[in-house]
C-alpha cells in the first residue's frame, strides 16, 4: 500500500442550472492509493460569495489553482468595484489550467450566480478548455452517469428538482465508482444567496438489493443450475 | 495460429528497435509484451507449483546489467491529532527507522511551531525536521511585524505552499495542531501540497493502525483524560502492530493560552533484560 501515492480525489463532481441558479454537487471521498486519506472532504470550494467550484483530480493542483483564482479574483473584484461574475472567475481557472497544463492535474467545474447572466455553469476539464453547459459532470464517477443525465436532464427545473437530480446522480455514481463515497454535499447559488446542504452516506439509496445470506455453497449446488442465458 | 505470427513479429521489431536496457526497462515497469504460452508451457507451470522465482532471477540479471531498482521510501512512523472539548491533542511514536535498522529510539516527531501550534512530522527525518523549523522562523518573523498570536492557517497555508513548489520531493506529511484566536484547529499536509481539515487525523505507515483505534472510539466533546486516553490507544496501536513505528509515546496537549509537552508521557517498551553483572569489557577485547 503505497501511502506516499499523490493524495488524488477520484471524483463525482456535477453542476446543474436550474431556473434562477445552479447546483453544485460532489462526493467526498478523496484517497491516496487505495486508502482513503479523508472520507468527508469538501470539493465544493469558495471563490466569491457568488462562486464556488467544484475540485477533481489531483487534491494539491486542485487546491493550489483555487487558492490562486480565489486571490486574483479578489484583487479583480476591488479594482472593478463589484461583484464578479463567473465568466471571468471560469476564465481565470481556465488560463492556470490550460497555460500550466503539463503540470496539472485537475478537473474543475466553476459554477455561479450573477446578476448580468444569471446562473451559469462553466466546465474546464484537464486540457484547459472552457466550455460552458446547462450542466457538467467530472471525476472518474462521472463515466456512469452520461447516460443517465441524457435521459433525466430537462430544461427549467424548479430548485428543489435540480437538488433532488444532483444528489441521485451523486448517489448513482457512489453506488458504481470505487473511487467515490463518503456523503454528498450540494450548493445552491441563486440571486438570494448560497444554501449548503449535506447528505450523510447511509440515508441514501443503494440502488441495488441486498443479497441473501448463504450459511453454506452447499445449498447452492444442491439447487438446479441456473437457465444459460437467451439473447 | 495467425494471431500468434503478428503477435511473435511485433515483439522482434519492438526488441530490435529499442535497446536491451529499454526492453528491461519495459518489463520491470510491467508494460510486457503480451506472449500467448504454448500449451506445454502452460502446463508447465501448473505442475511445478510453489513459489516461482523466475522474477527474482530476472531481476537479477537486470541488477548486474546495470539498471537501477526503484527506489522506496518508508514513513515509518505513526502521528495522530484529535480534537476535544478544549483545544487539541497531538500525539507521535519515537521510533526513527533507517531501512530496517532502528536509528534513533526515542526521537522528538512532535516539533514546535509557535507558543500555540504544534506540528508532527511523518516522512524523511531531515525533510519534516527542516521544513517546520523554517516555518516556525517565518511564523516568528510575522509575529513581530503584525504583534499577533500566530494562526493555525498562516502555518498551513505556508506549509503547504512551500511543499507544491517542490512537487513532493519534500517528503514531510505533517500533522498540524494549535489553537488560536479563532478555535482549535488540526489539519493534516500530504507531501505533494494538498491539506484537509479533520477533527481527527491519522498520518505514517502506522496511519491504518492508529485510525482504526478512532474510527471506533472518537465521538465529538471528548474530556481532556478521555483524550489522551484515546491518543495513547491509537499511537500504541500503530507501535504494535505497525514495523515502522515504536518504542514510547509522546504527547502534546494544546488548549486555549496554554500548552502542555507531554514527552515519553507512555514507556510501553521497557528494556526488560538487563544484566545484573552490567557490562565490563577487559582491555583491549
Amino acid at each position: 500500500m503505497d501511502l506516499n501515492a499523490p493524495h488524488s480525489m477520484g471524483t463525482t463532481i456535477i453542476g446543474v442550472t436550474y431556473d434562477g441558479g445552479v447546483v453544485l454537487g460532489a462526493d467526498s471521498r478523496t484517497s491516496t492509493g487505495m486508502y482513503v486519506a479523508n472520507r468527508a472532504s469538501d470539493k465544493i470550494t469558495q471563490l466569491t460569495d457568488n462562486v464556488y467550484i467544484c475540485r477533481s483530480g489531483s487534491a494539491a493542483d486542485s487546491q493550489i489553482v483555487s487558492d490562486y483564482v480565489r486571490y486574483f479574483l479578489h484583487q479583480h473584484t476591488i479594482q472593478l468595484g463589484q461583484p464578479a461574475t463567473v465568466k471571468v472567475a471560469a476564465n481565470l481557472v481556465r488560463l492556470l489550467s490550460y497555460n500550466n497544463k503539463n503540470m496539472l492535474q485537475t478537473g474543475i467545474i466553476v459554477g455561479g450566480w450573477d446578476k448580468y447572466e444569471g446562473g451559469k455553469i462553466y466546465g474546464i476539464p484537464l486540457g484547459g478548455t472552457i466550455i460552458e453547459q446547462p450542466f457538467a459532470i467530472g471525476g472518474s464517477g462521472s463515466s456512469y452517469l452520461y447516460g443517465f443525465f441524457d435521459q433525466a436532464w430537462k430544461e427549467g427545473m424548479s430548485k428543489d428538482e435540480a437538488e433532488q437530480l444532483v444528489v441521485k446522480a451523486v448517489s448513482l455514481a457512489i453506488a458504481r465508482d470505487g473511487a467515490s463515497g463518503g456523503v454528498v454535499r450540494t450548493v445552491i447559488i441563486n440571486s438570494d444567496g448560497v444554501t449548503r446542504n449535506f447528505y450523510p452516506g447511509d440515508k441514501l439509496p443503494l440502488w441495488h438489493e441486498e443479497l441473501e445470506p448463504q450459511n453454506s455453497l452447499l445449498d447452492i449446488l444442491s439447487a438446479a443450475s441456473p437457465e444459460p442465458m437467451n439473447i | 495460429m495467425g494471431m500468434k505470427g503478428n503477435g511473435s513479429n511485433h515483439e522482434c521489431s519492438r526488441e530490435r528497435v529499442k535497446g536491451e536496457e529499454e526492453a528491461a526497462a519495459e518489463l520491470l515497469l510491467c508494460r510486457e509484451p503480451i506472449r500467448i504460452m504454448s500449451k506445454g508451457e502452460v502446463d508447465y507451470v501448473h505442475a511445478r507449483g510453489g513459489f516461482s522465482f523466475d522474477s527474482c532471477r530476472r531481476n537479477e540479471m537486470l541488477l548486474n546489467k546495470g539498471l537501477k531498482p526503484s527506489s522506496f521510501l518508508k514513513t515509518g512512523t505513526t502521528i495522530v491529532g484529535l480534537i476535544f472539548q478544549d483545544g487539541v491533542i497531538l500525539g507521535a511514536d519515537t521510533r526513527a527507522t533507517e531501512g530496517p535498522i532502528v536509528a534513533d529510539k526515542n526521537c522528538e516527531k512532535i516539533h514546535y511551531m509557535a507558543p500555540n501550534i504544534y506540528c508532527c512530522g511523518a516522512g524523511t527525518a531531515a525533510d519534516t525536521e527542516a521544513v517546520t523549523d523554517t516555518i516556525s522562523s517565518h511564523l516568528k518573523l510575522h509575529r513581530y511585524h503584525t504583534a499577533r498570536e500566530s494562526r493555525v492557517v498562516t502555518a498551513l497555508t505556508l506549509l503547504k505552499s512551500h511543499l507544491f513548489r517542490y512537487q513532493g520531493h519534500v517528503s514531510a506529511a505533517l500533522v498540524l495542531g494549535g489553537v488560536d484566536v479563532t478555535g482549535p484547529h488540526l489539519h493534516t499536509i500530504y507531501p505533494h501540497g494538498s491539506t484537509d481539515s479533520l477533527p481527527f487525523a491519522t498520518m505514517g505507515s502506522g496511519s491504518l493502525a492508529a485510525m482504526a483505534v478512532f474510527e471506533s472510539k472518537y465521538h465529538e466533546g471528548l474530556s481532556r483524560d478521555e483524550g489522551v486516553k484515546l491518543v495513547c490507544e491509537a499511537i500504541c496501536s500503530g507501535i504494535f502492530n505497525d514495523l515502522g513505528s515504536g518504542s514510547n509515546v509522546d504527547i502534546c496537549v494544546i488548549t486555549k493560552g496554554q500548552k502542555e509537552y507531554l514527552r515519553n508521557h507512555l514507556l510501553p517498551n521497557p528494556r526488560t533484560y538487563i544484566s545484573s553483572k552490567g557490562y565490563s569489557f577487559s582491555k583491549k577485547t
